[in-house]
């Protein structure tokens, strides 16, 4: 589909050039409108009662006080908004605001409309809730432990959300016939996206569409078409009657993936007042819609020869979930099903557990389910590699995965770069020469230690499936020509920061032969963009790409013929770039952009085409085998050197470098930025960010509570600690990616956290199996070895958990189809792979005292 | 009817004269009151730098200003850096290099570095990083934004210079 791939870059127009984003200008003059800039006439203000305790029952919610109060024009609890939804279709557990029970502190009970935000936010006060509390679940081992109260009444059992086991060929046997077998116990302390930009949504109503109007919601939304379907369902409306607008997010990172509780609450007020009605939230309120990166115990067990060939991976995760579904159930099998991709792994066992806990829910960050055990596997491979006395960089570049090959779980990889990404940053770093080899401190010693770690890990370019099953386009791209030669490109793709507007226009641009300037783009607007599912995944340049690709050849083709009946030049001689259509014979015959396109009107009529994408056919046929594959990998690596002093385990980061398989950069500045970010954000995770959770004193009610929820206390880097960064790009341009290009948003955070990991082992030879690695747990590892003891920090146990008899699918090279030998028959599935629907949470309407 | 205080003040150049509930604060006035949306807001707390403009040609977090501590003051917010329709270095720089990307706190970033080059016109990257340590900024790992003020920084010597000759 791609646009001659293999073309180089001096031959595209405007691929690979360094040039200014469509948006560029608006984001540095305060233009960009974001959802909270919006201002309409006649507009209330909502806010939100939220629950002081972690689990407990609704008794009754008592308003009159509130509606009285000053400025307030509508309360609405549970009783109004009784349909739950939820991102998957799998796990509709949510409610606008609760009927029955709250989950977690922050969980929301009423809302208050009024005039101002302080007149709401001063009714909010005024609302008695009688709750009965719950036994709290505070964490994944603590729900295992205790099956009841349930916090949902779903789910596999208890309080477990959901148990997946695959075995990929005999593990065991793998295991028996290994030299050397490695077992470690990871823990990834669950982090938060951050976005600068609070959660607002605005949402009106058009009474001029009619008796019943139509509901228009602006949100800071990532996925605009999902969050359309929420509301229609939520709110029992008419999808035609709702429009969502996903206006410029500042920032995402994963975290405005989900539809929102506050999102349709605006809605329903506004379809009840008949009057727009706002929302943003709090930051302390933010922490609390979260979704996450999940805390993730991990036991990761590895059988290889003695040169470090591994024979055969055994791994089992625990997922601390929180209290609502969210994309939970694929984050479970996300933290599974890329272990496969990067090295050759013969044989494979997979067994994931996430569990329901009082906290916020977890859900996707940048990364999604994946930064996890990567950081499991590339640290014991750092272990192997010491134990076995083999470099750390020859023992991954001996065992790469085949390009266009399949891997034990039948993920599907086409160009692989990694090789190449760990060359550049090895030799750029001085990898080999420079490490200090992972002696312990000597006593005495206070100077500081150099260290350097490296790590590798690979992302998608996009999910293969969509959320919810269906054979309809992933992106669909819409292009109106106008006699002036300017080109309009719908698409419903979310601009998060990212990029995906440049994209857009890009690839119409480059195909038409015209400007960036000639393009407008009119993205993420459910009533007047093709759908697009929406900016996660790193889904949106391939498959965007794609589609405005095929929609902008279809544009060229229709002023390609009228050009060439006019001029009587076959079709194929004539040449688009420079905003002319040059007969490549004879540069002399040309005509302008402009000209031809009044020239194809004349001839087609008005002119108007679409393109659309659908990832190819996974060749993962096994149940759950849905979450993993992509049209294509992209492929990270990483060294990082710190600074560790010996006595308090403080260290620096002094520098990164970083190699990514881009497959094509279509911006430069760009692609850098996404991956000078992603190092940013996994340098934050590692350093310290965690979002934790404490009990109040018992005389404030003993609940369990965010630790920080705020930018103060709730760390994050600043310009202070971000070291300089090489970025090496790797081009090997991939036939499955428009021009070439594969993801860059997400793939190069995943390395930092082990490469950091691995780098303080070599600088003082200690081993910090947990996120984050902070000074302190350093200083103790350090200690630890003063004392005799393993110069360790880290979880030592991995708790028994009753694993489901597991699916049993035989790799690609013994003679496995993508099949498992025991799946139930395909007539009894109630769903497509990956999606075993449940069937909705029952709609509860509650006795609410009004 | 004392519900509303006054204020006057120079935003960006224009004397204007407000009338708004005297507990708002300066960020509240300016997105509320003066329709300037171009500063934005992280956390209405002081932590993340996002709602940074000039006061006086320094920095400050607007959500910890009270409106009334401004009467007089010359605020300088990123409607206000443009020169006309021409980018000024800064912005231009930002634009170019990637330091940019959802923006939300690009205006913050912007008006912090305008105060420091003002102060400093060749500040090191040491003293651009101290002066934007105030801002968050989590798309871009703030490489490109420390290239761009410094790109920025040598395109307004260049034109000092000229500026002299």
């Amino acid at each position: 589909m791609s646009d001659n791939p293999d073309k180089k870059v001096d031959e595209f127009n405007l691929v690979g050039k360094a040039r200014r984003r469509v948006d560029a200008r608006a984001k540095v003059t305060g233009q960009a409108r974001f959802a909270d800039d919006l201002v309409l006439p006649r507009m209330l203000h909502c806010k939100l009662l939220r629950s002081r305790l972690p689990h407990a029952k609704i008794k009754s919610v008592t308003t009159d006080k509130a509606r009285a109060a000053a400025g307030v024009r509508l309360i609405l609890t549970g009783y109004d908004t009784p349909v739950p939804y939820g991102i998957l279709p799998v796990s509709h557990d949510e409610h606008p605001l609760c009927t029955d029970k709250v989950r977690f502190v922050g969980d929301p009970i009423a809302a208050v409309i009024a005039d101002s935000e302080e007149e709401a936010t001063a009714a909010l006060d005024l609302i008695h809730v009688d709750l009965e509390p719950l036994t709290t679940i505070s964490d994944a081992e603590e729900a295992l432990r205790i099956p009841e109260p349930r916090i949902h009444d779903y789910g596999d059992e208890g309080n477990l959300h959901k148990k997946v086991a695959f075995d990929f060929g005999d593990v065991d046997e793998a295991l028996r016939n290994s030299e050397r077998v490695f077992e470690d116990v990871f823990f990834y302390e669950g982090n938060t996206h951050l976005a600068i930009e609070q959660h607002a949504t605005l949402a009106a109503i058009d009474d001029a569409a009619g008796p019943d109007g139509r509901l228009t919601v602006w949100s800071s939304t990532q996925t605009p078409h999902y969050l359309h379907r929420a509301l229609a369902k939520a709110l029992e409306l008419d999808p035609a009657r709702v429009r969502v607008v996903a206006i410029a997010n500042g920032g995402g990172f994963g975290g405005k993936s989900d539809p929102f509780n506050h999102e349709i609450v605006v809605a329903k007020a506004a379809l009840m007042l008949g009057r727009p009605v706002k929302i943003c939230l709090t930051r302390e309120e933010v922490f609390y819609c979260h979704r996450g990166r999940h805390p993730v115990l991990m036991k990761l067990r590895t059988g290889v020869s003695l040169d470090g060939k591994i024979k055969g991976m055994e791994l089992q995760t625990l997922l601390d979930g929180g209290a609502y579904g969210s994309y939970g159930v694929a984050s479970t099998f996300y933290t599974g099903a890329l272990q496969t991709v990067t090295y050759k792994v013969p044989r494979y066992r997979f067994q994931g557990c996430r569990a329901f806990t009082n906290k916020p829910p977890c859900g996707p960050k940048r990364g999604h389910g994946t930064p996890q055990p990567r950081f499991g596997l590339e640290v014991q491979l750092d272990k192997i590699a010491t134990a076995l006395k083999l470099d750390p960089a020859d023992l991954r570049l001996q065992q790469l995965v085949e390009p266009r090959s399949l891997t034990a779980n039948y993920m599907s990889v086409e160009t692989i770069g990694l090789g190449e990404c760990i060359r550049r940053v090895v030799d750029g770093s001085g990898f080999r020469a420079r490490r200090s080899g992972g002696k312990l401190p000597t006593p005495g010693d206070i100077a500081p230690v150099r260290g350097l770690g490296l790590a590798c890990s690979s992302y998608l370019s996009g999910a293969g499936l969509p959320i919810y099953w269906n054979d309809l386009p992933q992106s669909g791209v819409q292009l109106q020509l106008d006699r002036s030669g300017r080109v309009t490109a719908f698409c419903g793709a979310t601009e998060i920061g990212q990029g995906s507007d440049d994209v857009l226009a890009l690839c119409v641009a480059e195909i038409l032969g015209i400007e960036i300037a000639d393009i407008k783009v009119l993205t993420g607007d459910t009533d007047l963009t093709p759908v697009d599912l929406g900016s996660y995944s790193s889904r949106v340049t391939l498959m965007m790409g794609n589609a405005a690709i095929e929609a902008a050849t279809r544009a060229r083709d229709l002023v390609a013929k009228a050009v060439s009946d006019k001029m009587g030049v076959p079709v194929e001689k004539l040449r688009f770039a420079e905003r002319r259509v040059t007969f490549i014979d004879d540069p002399a015959r040309v005509m302008s952009w402009q000209d031809a396109v009044i020239l194809a009107e004349a001839k087609h009529g008005t002119l108007g085409t679409t393109g659309s994408y659908k990832p190819p056919r996974s060749a993962a046929k096994y149940k759950g085998g849905g979450v993993g594959p992509t049209p294509t990998y992209s492929y990270s690596a990483a060294v990082v050197e710190v600074e560790v002093d010996p006595v308090t385990g403080w260290y620096d980061v002094i520098k990164v470098w970083i190699g990514h398989d881009i497959g094509r950069a279509l911006n430069p500045p760009l692609t850098e930025g996404q991956v000078i970010g992603s190092v940013y954000m996994g340098l934050g995770e590692a350093l310290m960010e965690e979002s934790t959770f404490r009990r109040l004193p018992p005389k404030l009610s003993g609940a369990l509570v965010h630790k920080f929820p705020s930018m103060l206390e709730y760390k994050s880097p600043s310009t202070m600690e971000m070291p300089p960064v090489e970025v090496f790009l790797v081009e090997d341009p991939d036939s499955r990616g428009p021009f070439g290009a594969k993801e860059v948003g997400q793939g190069p955070l995943l390395p930092m956290m082990p490469a950091i990991a691995n780098a303080i082992f070599d600088a003082v030879g200690v081993r910090v199996d947990e996120v984050p690695i902070t000074a302190e747990k350093i200083a103790r590892a350090l200690d630890a070895a003063t004392k005799g003891r393993p110069a360790r920090v880290g979880p030592t146990k991995f708790p028994a958990v009753a694993w489901p008899e597991a699916l049993k699918i035989a790799p690609p090279w013994e003679g496995g189809d993508g099949t498992a030998s025991n799946d139930r028959p395909k007539k009894e599935r109630m769903a497509r792979p990956g999606e075993v629907p449940i069937g909705d949470a029952p709609i509860i309407r509650p006795e609410v005292r009004r | 009817m004392n519900r509303h205080a006054t204020l006057s003040l120079k935003v960006n150049g224009d004397e204007r004269e407000v009338a708004f509930a005297p507990h708002k604060t300066l960020l509240e006035v300016l997105r509320e009151d003066l329709a300037l949306t171009g500063t934005k807001h992280g956390c209405e707390l002081g932590e993340c730098g996002a709602c940074a403009v000039l006061v006086d040609g320094r920095p400050v977090l607007s959500c910890l200003m009270l409106a009334l501590e401004c009467e007089g003051a010359d605020v300088r917010t990123i409607e206000g850096m443009q020169e006309g329709a021409q980018l000024h270095p800064l912005q231009a720089a930002f634009a170019d290099l990637g330091a940019a990307q959802c923006g939300y706190c690009t205006p913050a970033m912007l008006l912090t570095a305008k105060a420091l080059l003002d102060d400093k016109p060749s500040a090191t990257r040491d003293e651009i990083r101290a002066s934007l340590s105030g801002v968050l900024c989590r798309c871009t790992g703030y490489l490109q934004i420390f290239d761009a003020v410094e790109r920025a920084a040598r395109i307004l010597a260049a034109r000092d210079r000229e500026d002299h000759v």
